[in-house]
C-alpha cells in the first residue's frame, strides 16, 4: 500500500475529493463548537487520559479484576491472543449454538480480526446492523471510517446499492425513505438471527459490565432478540471503575460526531434467565505495542474518530487510501506496529500539524509519535540511496563552508538551468508551483556588507 | 521594555538563501525595538528537514554546531516557528553538551513571541493599510502555542494578530478555516505532492474569497508553497513575512 499513490488517485475526482473534505470538517466544526459548550473539556480530557495511562500501567491487574467479576455475574470469559484466536473462539460458540446467521452491531476490532470474511467461509451469515456498515457490506468494502463506515458514499450510491439489493425504487435517494427500507430489511434479519454481536466500548474491571455506545439501538435490538450475545473486546478498552464512564461518555460523543451524548449507552451486566453473554478479549499485538514506550499510549484510544475528521490529509485522500483497518492519524500509528513494511507510507502521510493531537479526547500525542515511527521506519529500511543523501546533508549543515558551497552552486545551477528543465518531471516540486525568485544574494553576503 | 542585549539572530538557511529581504526585516525590526542583534555567520541549518524525513539520528553534528555557533548569546531569535520548534523538540541529543542544548532550548525565541513575550512590546505605531490575511503555520501554531488552537477550549489569543492589529489602517480579515495547515510539511511537499497541491490551493481560496491583499505569516516555508502555487495559476495576491510588514509600518 502506498499511500501518495492512493491519494493522488483520490484526489483526481476533484469535485467529491471537496465534497469529503466539506462533509468531514462540518463534522469536525460540530466538535469543536459542541466542545466549547463545556466548561471543563479540557480537565475532562486530562482526566480521561489520565485514568487511561492508569489503565496501561496496570492492565493484567484490572483485566484479572474484570475477569472475575464479569463471570461472577455469568458471563463466560474468553481470551484470544490473536485474530485467529478471536476468530475460532467465536466460531466455536456459534457451533455450539448450530447458528448459521448473526447480526452485528459496529466493532472496529472484528473488522480488525476479518471476523466477517472468516464466518461467512464457514458457512454463517453475517449481517452488519450499523447502517453505514450494512452499505458497505452490500458494496464488499470495508468501512473507510470507523464511527462514519459509509462517510465516501453520496446519497445517490446508496440509493443504488438499495435498489439492487434492497429493490427499492431506482433513483429515489429520499434520507428518510432509504433509511425506512433499511429498517424493514433490518428488523427480518434481528428476528431470524439466535446469536449477535457486538463490540464493546467500556469494560468496567470493578464490576464486570460493560458498555456498548450506538446511535441506532442496534446493539440492543441484536442482543435483546438473541439468546446469546458475543461480545468482542480489544484488551485495551477497560476502565477502572463505573464512575470513570462520567468521564469518558461525555467525551466520546463529542469528539465523534458532536452530539452531547451518544443516542443508546447501553450497559450489559449478567444475561436473561435461559441465555448467555460471551466476552472475548483480544490481544492481537497490543501487547507489543504496550512494551514500546514512545507508542504505548497509542492505546488509549477510545475510537472517536475525531483525529480522522479534523485531519488536512484524510479529508482528502479518503479512508481507503490508508489500507488498514483504522485509517487516518490513530491508524497510521497503529498500524506500523502491526506490520511495519506494509505500512511504512503512512507516519509520512502527515505534515506533522499537530491538529489531531489537539482534538484527541484522551490526549495521545498522535504527531509526535508519527515523527518516531518515521525514525523507526527509517531504521529499519536500512541504508538506501535517501540515508545516505540525508547524511550527506548533515555533513553538510555541520560544516558551514559546504553549506555555503553547495548552496551556491544550488543556486547557481537554479540560474542556468533553462525553465524546461527545472520544471520537468525531475522536479517535484516544481511540477504545479513555482519556484521563489532568486534574489542577487544571500542574507549572509548582504549582512557581511551592511553590518560589522 | 527590558534591556535586552545579546541576540543572536538564526536565519533559516532556505531564508538566507531565497528571502534576504525577510531576514533583513527581521535584524532591522529588532533593532528598531532596541535591541542589539548579531547574525553569527557561521550557521547553517537546524537540521529538520533531516528529522522529519525519519533521519534525526544523522543530525547530531549538525545540532552540534548550532550549540556552538549560538552559545554566547543570551536568546537566539528567528523568523520560522518551525525551525525554533525543531531546535526546541526535535533535536538529537548532542553527547558531552546536553546542558548547553538544555540552556539553548529555553532561550530560543520565534520573532512575534520574542517581541510579545520577552520584549513585553504591547503598543506598536505604524500605519498599514491593507486587508491582510494571516496563515498560522502548524509548527508555530501547535507546536509553540503562537495562538489559540481552535481545536482546544481555551481563552482566544494570537500573538501575531497582537502585533498586526495595533497598525493603523491594518484590516485583519477572519478566515473560514483559521488554522487549517497549508500542507507544506516539508519533505511531504515533494513525497505527497498532489495531496500538498491541494492543501495550499484550498488555503489560497479562503483567503481570496475573502479579499485578502496580502496573505501574512512567520514561516517562509509555508509561504513559499503557497506563493508558488498562485504565482502558477495567476492569482491575484500578495504575500510578506510578518517581519517585513512590522518593519515596513514602523518606518
Amino acid at each position: 500500500m502506498n499511500h501518495p499513490q492512493e491519494a493522488t488517485e483520490f484526489l483526481k475526482d476533484a469535485a467529491n475529493a471537496k465534497w469529503h473534505d466539506d462533509t468531514l470538517w462540518f463534522v469536525r466544526d460540530k466538535r469543536d463548537k459542541v466542545s466549547k459548550s463545556v466548561p471543563e473539556w479540557e480537565k475532562l480530557r486530562n482526566l480521561a487520559s489520565d485514568i487511561k495511562d492508569n489503565v496501561l500501567a496496570n492492565l493484567e491487574t484490572y483485566l484479572v479484576e474484570f475477569e472475575k467479576n464479569a463471570k461472577a455475574n455469568n458471563i463466560h470469559v474468553h481470551w484470544a491472543k490473536d485474530a485467529a484466536e478471536h476468530n475460532q473462539i467465536v466460531l466455536g460458540i456459534l457451533n455450539e449454538h448450530r447458528c448459521k446467521a448473526i447480526v452485528k452491531s459496529k466493532s472496529i476490532l472484528t473488522e480488525e480480526c476479518h471476523l466477517n470474511p472468516f464466518l461467512e467461509k464457514n458457512g454463517v451469515e453475517v449481517v452488519d446492523t450499523d447502517l453505514g456498515e450494512r452499505i458497505v457490506q452490500f458494496l464488499n468494502q470495508p468501512p473507510s471510517h470507523i464511527v462514519l463506515p459509509a462517510i465516501h458514499l453520496k446519497k445517490m450510491a446508496i440509493s443504488d446499492i438499495f435498489h439492487e439489493k434492497l429493490q427499492t425504487e431506482k433513483g429515489n435517494d429520499d434520507p428518510y425513505y432509504l433509511t425506512q427500507a433499511a429498517r424493514k430489511h433490518l428488523r427480518e434479519k434481528f428476528l431470524a438471527a439466535k446469536v449477535a454481536i457486538t463490540g464493546v466500548n467500556f469494560g468496567v474491571a470493578e464490576t464486570g459490565e460493560f458498555v456498548v455506545c450506538t446511535n441506532e439501538g442496534n446493539a440492543d435490538m441484536g442482543v435483546h432478540l438473541a439468546d446469546v450475545h458475543i461480545a468482542c473486546m480489544g484488551i485495551e478498552k477497560i476502565i477502572p471503575k463505573r464512575e470513570h464512564l462520567g468521564v469518558f461518555l461525555r467525551l466520546l460523543a463529542r469528539s465523534a460526531t458532536g452530539q452531547s451524548i451518544t443516542n443508546y449507552n447501553s450497559h450489559f451486566r449478567s444475561p436473561s434467565p435461559g441465555k448467555e453473554i460471551h466476552i472475548v478479549l483480544v490481544d492481537n499485538g497490543r501487547t507489543e505495542q504496550l512494551a514500546r514506550e514512545k507508542f504505548r499510549n497509542s492505546l488509549k484510544c477510545i475510537r472517536c474518530g475525531a483525529c480522522m475528521n479534523t485531519c488536512p490529509i484524510y479529508r482528502r485522500s479518503g479512508g481507503f487510501s490508508y489500507g488498514s483497518t483504522v485509517p487516518g492519524p490513530i491508524g497510521s500509528i497503529l498500524s506500523p506496529g502491526i506490520d511495519l513494511q506494509k505500512h511504512s507510507s503512512l507516519p509520512f502521510a502527515s505534515t506533522l500539524c499537530g491538529s489531531c493531537s489537539d482534538v484527541c479526547p484522551v490526549k495521545i500525542n498522535i504527531h509526535e509519535q508519527l515523527y518516531e515511527w518515521r525514525q523507526e521506519i527509517t531504521k529499519a529500511q536500512g541504508t538506501n540511496a535517501k540515508s545516505i543523501s540525508m547524511s550527506i546533508a548533515n555533513g553538510i549543515f555541520a560544516v558551514p563552508f559546504a553549506y555555503k558551497l553547495s548552496a551556491s552552486m544550488m543556486r547557481g545551477a537554479l540560474k542556468i538551468l533553462p525553465e524546461s528543465i527545472t520544471y520537468s518531471g525531475l522536479n517535484t516540486w516544481g511540477k504545479q508551483r513555482d519556484l521563489p525568485e532568486l534574489p542577487k544574494e544571500t542574507f549572509k553576503d548582504w549582512y557581511k556588507k551592511n553590518r560589522k | 521594555m527590558p534591556q535586552v542585549n545579546k541576540i543572536g539572530l538564526f536565519i533559516p538557511c532556505y531564508v538566507d538563501q531565497f528571502y534576504p529581504n525577510v531576514a533583513i526585516a527581521t535584524l532591522e525590526l529588532l533593532e528598531k525595538l532596541g535591541c542589539e542583534v548579531v547574525y553569527p555567520s557561521g550557521q547553517t541549518c537546524c537540521g529538520q528537514p533531516m528529522a522529519n524525513a525519519g533521519y534525526e539520528r544523522d543530525t547530531v553534528g549538525t545540532a552540534k554546531h548550532f550549540l556552538k555557533t549560538f552559545k554566547d548569546f543570551d536568546y537566539i531569535v528567528a523568523p520560522s516557528g518551525s525551525c525554533v520548534l525543531h531546535v526546541k523538540e526535535h533535536s538529537p541529543s548532542v553527547p558531552g553538551l546536553e546542558s548547553e542544548q538544555q540552556v539553548t532550548q529555553h532561550k530560543i525565541y520565534e520573532l512575534t513571541e520574542f517581541i510579545t513575550d520577552v520584549l513585553k512590546i504591547d503598543s506598536i505605531q505604524g500605519s498599514y493599510p491593507h486587508k491582510v490575511g494571516y496563515h498560522a503555520s502548524c509548527h508555530g501554531q501547535r507546536g509553540l502555542r503562537l495562538a489559540s488552537a481552535s481545536e482546544l477550549h481555551e481563552t482566544p489569543f494570537n500573538k501575531a494578530r497582537q502585533l498586526l492589529q495595533q497598525l493603523e489602517g491594518l484590516e485583519w480579515v477572519e478566515l473560514t478555516r483559521k488554522d487549517e495547515c497549508c500542507g507544506f510539511g516539508g519533505t511531504f511537499a515533494v513525497t505527497e505532492e498532489a495531496l500538498s497541491i491541494q492543501m495550499g490551493k484550498d488555503r489560497l481560496e479562503d483567503h481570496i474569497s475573502h479579499d485578502v491583499e496580502i496573505l501574512t505569516g512567520g514561516d517562509m516555508s509555508c509561504i513559499m508553497h503557497l506563493q508558488g502555487i498562485a504565482s502558477r495559476n495567476k492569482q491575484n495576491i500578495q504575500f510578506k513575512h510578518i517581519a517585513e510588514i512590522l518593519n515596513e509600518a514602523i518606518s
